[in-house]
């Protein structure tokens, strides 16, 4: 973080284009040498409702939200008003304006149009400028965009305006409009886009001192989404087929896939609810194909059942599951990681899973790659476990980060050759399931393959897969089937998969998981920079959990905070029964107002925890250590 | 080389191949109606040239879920009324095999029905038995979704006072595209419905009469039988949708009537199934997918050279 970042913010109605004008605006960004982040704010609706999209940029790597913003374009929300219910949705109008205040940073930059937005309408609206020192720079954005093209181009005036004020190369907008646009509305966008531009630099006094700043990459960069690395993940890892029923986030991973697959050769398929969708995927994966499903909170409540079967009959699957803030539905639209303990212990019996839980954006990518590793090299399911907030957010990560081999290696499954050499029982029956198998992965054969024929069973089953409630044969086997956690964790200890932050050695620690690993990273090296000594780890193994390398981050510290967003402190219950102890030493920063953290707010909360004082901000819980 | 040799091996099938060399745990009923079924299905595989090596059998949970102890092949034994999202997945990734799935009423009409509707619904092509006792067996014998209006059972004292669901007319509403119904004690006919089944090319809905001895004390054995594809009494047309619609309400009516109407009630040949939709809107490989794990010389594509330049 340097003291120029830029942190502008986009707001406008569901359905006036902010993702995609925001999307573009960090491309630009991004192409124009600098390192971006975006964070995503969107209401359950889908048309008008108040929505805005954050673009962090520094010269200096951005892995989290800043603190506030010093950037606003509002453009007015088109749908805001329904004449048939004038009264119902009152002064809707000006939220994307009034909306957005109370985080814009002192010294802000405010851009607003003015043909669909009227300030008088918003409360002390002088005064709070004056006393923020904001700088105001109002335009009829609809008026200019009505004029050269149509109404619904304001956002390229806007970005126009911005891009004015700020200083930033309009050949990066150009460009990406000439990708993307058709030419008969390439060409009044573009007209707009200048038009605004130098009409703003020939009619305003800049009075702010805002401007883009400076940077270069060493290598090529690509913008992408926690969604887009799952998904390219699964297919750099061979998957090729998806099951899946739409459900907010998750909807971002099924429907990237069921873009790509077809060009691939692959099937995606869209069913008639997530039983099924996970059903599906363990059919396919059971007759020889690499498949996937997945859902959020809700829907993957309904996988638990197919969940369960994957692990008794040992079926291969990865099942990923977007995290989104519940109970029930919940916040539809709004992350949080609250799903931890569901996806850990859900389905009948005791728990036979991988749960692995990313914390970046390129993190997401080998995660999910390993996912598929495990699930067909040990023949068990695989959860992937992150929330709306990494699967929506965009981040700059170098282009060689994917450039890696393919493998579509299949794992722990015969060939006929060494099914005619395999353990057979009485009668010639293939042994799937035999006691004495390696690291207790015994090779599967597909359907299809000759002498291999085998029955598949929920039921307690013996080697030939037939049901069997002989007691030894059950003890055999469920010890079997868990012993693969060992060999699991075994592996997994070789690839680090946690996430080290901060200096070796350090007085306290923050903990994390999932998607929060950016923000915690960010206020690690704030608190070291204002003289703290604090080191964090973001861990990404939920089941099998890291004992080892947990252990030796706690013992190395005197106490530590443990953030997670969710109200219970899952993933600190979830250490405490690991490890069994260290239950004095861990405290909790929670927060679950349906926004992730924002760096200050830990920073904040760690020295209020230090101190021992309450934490400032209402938004956030601070819970101190129970004891064990 | 073919991974899966097993498929379309040419030789005589023997339909003792598909006993299974280990004695199942006895879990049917003397006289149970499943025996049918299973006696049946084994006489139609050599009909349909299959060995049991490319033969997938998918059921569900409850008595007819036995069915794959009884049948020896690659079995996928899963979870209640789930059959059929993971036999259809099966035969997408790989066509060349023989899926069949099988459940009963309360497995297949019951906690499976949505997945029913919706697989007739997209015509996939493979073979669906429902064991149709009119009765939960499994579970002691309670009411399900085939039990007549009426039927007394421990969890319904005062007898259910819900119509029973109309399979046949549900799997044609859905969009089946081969619809019949037979009857245990008719094993010639049986035997020939389940061939015929297995070569429709597209959904093939077979409701499969199974009296339950135990449970089911009341019911009919399902005979006097009447084949309506054999009797001047019914004259009607199985390619004829509206004439199917009609002889399937009428034989859903009569059922309870005492009078039993077995035989195929619509047959399209003409639908194609929606592997062949897939394959021609280009949203299905014209191989089957799960060969191209086996292949050694198949280049896997990397998202870095298909997908990357869009994020620039």
């Amino acid at each position: 973080m340097t003291d120029h970042e830029l942190m502008w913010r986009i707001a406008g109605g569901s359905g006036d284009g902010i993702a995609s004008t925001s999307q573009n605006f960090a491309k630009a960004l991004m192409r124009a040498g600098l390192h971006v982040f975006t964070h995503r704010h969107y209401p359950s609706r889908i048309r008008g409702g108040h929505t805005y999209t954050e673009v962090r940029a520094d010269s200096e790597p951005v892995r989290s939200r800043g603190d506030g913003f010093n950037c606003l374009l509002a453009l007015g929300d088109s749908f805001a008003r329904n004449p048939q219910e004038d009264a119902y949705y009152g002064n809707e109008e000006v939220k994307p304006l009034a909306e957005n205040l109370d985080e814009l940073n002192e010294g802000g930059v405010i851009v607003y149009d003015t043909g669909l937005l009227d300030v008088d309408e918003i409360p002390n609206f002088e005064e709070r400028v004056e006393e923020n020192d904001w700088h105001v720079y109002p335009l009829n954005l609809r008026e200019i965009a009505r004029d050269h093209g149509r109404e619904v181009m304001r956002n390229t005036a806007g970005v126009g305006a911005t891009a004015a004020l700020l200083g930033i190369d309009l050949q990066y907008f150009e460009e990406l409009m000439a990708e993307a646009m058709p030419e008969e509305i390439l060409e009044p966008n573009v007209e707009i886009l200048h038009y605004t531009h130098d009409m703003v630099k020939e009619e305003f006094e800049f009075t702010h001192d805002l401007r883009v700043p400076e940077g270069s990459h060493d290598e090529e960069q690509v913008l992408l989404s926690g969604s887009d690395t799952i998904a390219y993940g699964a297919i750099d890892e061979g998957c090729r087929f998806i099951a899946g029923y739409p459900m907010t986030p998750w909807t971002e991973v099924f429907t990237i896939m069921s873009q790509a697959l077809p060009e691939l050769g692959g099937i995606s398929e869209q069913v008639e609810d997530e039983i099924a969708a996970a059903a599906l995927a363990l059919g396919a994966s059971h007759a020889g194909v690499k498949a996937m499903s997945g859902s959020s909170g809700g829907g993957f409540a309904l996988m638990s059942e197919p969940l369960g079967l994957a692990e008794m009959s040992e079926t291969p699957v990865v099942l990923v599951e977007a995290m989104r803030a519940g109970p029930s539905t919940g916040l539809p639209t709004k992350p949080e990681q609250a799903d931890l303990e569901h996806v850990l212990y859900t389905s009948q019996g005791d728990s036979n899973r991988v749960v692995l839980a990313p914390g970046t954006v390129a993190e997401a990518y080998e995660q999910s790659r390993l996912a598929f590793q495990l699930a067909y090299g040990y023949n068990i399911p695989v959860v992937l476990l992150y929330d709306q907030k990494l699967g929506g957010e965009l981040m700059n990560v170098p282009a060689s980060h994917f450039d890696r081999e393919p493998n579509a290696d299949l794992g722990a499954v015969t060939t006929e050759e060494e099914l005619e050499e395999a353990p057979h029982g009485p009668g010639g029956k293939f042994h799937r399931y035999r006691y004495d198998a390696e690291d207790g992965v015994s090779p599967r054969s597909i359907p299809g393959q000759k002498g291999g024929h085998f029955l598949v069973t929920g039921n307690e089953h013996n080697q030939a897969g037939h049901i069997d409630e002989d007691p030894t044969n059950r003890v055999t086997q469920m010890e079997r089937r868990m012993s693969k956690l060992d060999g699991i964790r075994e592996f997994l200890d070789g690839q680090s998969t946690q996430t080290y932050m901060g200096p070796d050695e350090a007085e306290y620690g923050l903990v994390t998981f999932g998607s929060q690993q950016g923000t915690v990273r960010e206020a690690v090296e704030r608190l070291n920079d204002a003289g703290h000594s604090v080191k964090g780890i973001g861990v990404s193994d939920m089941m099998p959990y890291p004992e080892a390398e947990m252990t030796e981050f706690l013992e190395s510290v005197d106490e530590a905070v443990v953030v997670e967003m969710n109200a219970s402190g899952q993933f600190r219950g979830l250490t405490q029964k690991e490890l069994g102890r260290f239950g004095g030493k861990l405290s909790s920063l929670l927060k679950y107002n349906g926004e992730p953290f924002e760096p200050a707010e830990i920073v904040a909360g760690f020295e209020a925890s230090i101190d021992g004082e309450d934490v400032p901000d209402q938004q956030t819980t601070y819970v101190p250590a129970a004891g064990d | 080389m073919s991974a899966f040799t097993a498929i379309g091996e040419d030789r005589e099938i023997d339909r003792e191949e598909f006993t299974p060399t280990l004695e199942p745990q006895a879990t049917w009923c003397p006289g149970c109606g499943d025996f049918g079924v299973l006696k049946a299905l084994k006489q139609s595989m050599p009909e349909i040239g299959r060995n049991p090596d490319e033969v997938l059998l998918v059921t569900g949970i409850g008595c007819s879920g036995k069915l794959n102890s009884y049948f020896e092949s690659y079995g996928y034994h899963s979870i209640h009324g789930r059959s059929l999202p993971i036999a259809r997945a099966a035969k997408l990734a790989n066509p060349d095999l023989e899926v069949i799935a099988a459940g009963g009423d309360g497995d297949g009409y019951g906690i499976g029905g949505n997945h029913f509707m919706h697989t007739a619904r997209e015509n996939h092509d493979m073979t669906y038995i429902v064991f149709n006792n009119e009765i939960f067996g499994l579970t002691k014998g309670q009411t399900s979704p085939t039990s007549p209006k009426g039927h007394k059972s421990k969890t319904q004292p005062h007898g259910s006072a819900k119509d029973p669901i109309r399979p046949l007319s549900l799997a044609l509403t859905s969009g089946a595209s081969y619809v019949a119904r037979t009857a245990a004690v008719n094993p010639n006919q049986a035997k020939e419905i389940l061939t015929e089944a297995m070569q429709h090319d597209g959904f093939a809905h077979v409701d499969f009469l199974t009296q339950c001895p135990t449970w089911n004390k009341d019911a009919r054995q399902y005979v006097p039988y009447i084949d309506v594809n054999d009797n001047d009494d019914y004259d009607f047309d199985p390619t004829d949708k509206g004439d199917a619609e009609r002889m399937a309400t009428e034989a859903e009516r009569s059922l309870y009537e005492g009078e039993v109407l077995t035989g195929r009630f619509y047959v399209d040949s003409e639908r194609p199934s929606y592997q062949e939709e897939k394959q021609a809107i280009g949203e299905m490989p014209e191989e089957p997918l799960a060969e191209r794990y086996f292949d050694d010389d198949y280049e896997w594509e990397r998202t870095h050279d298909m997908f990357l330049d869009r994020h620039k």
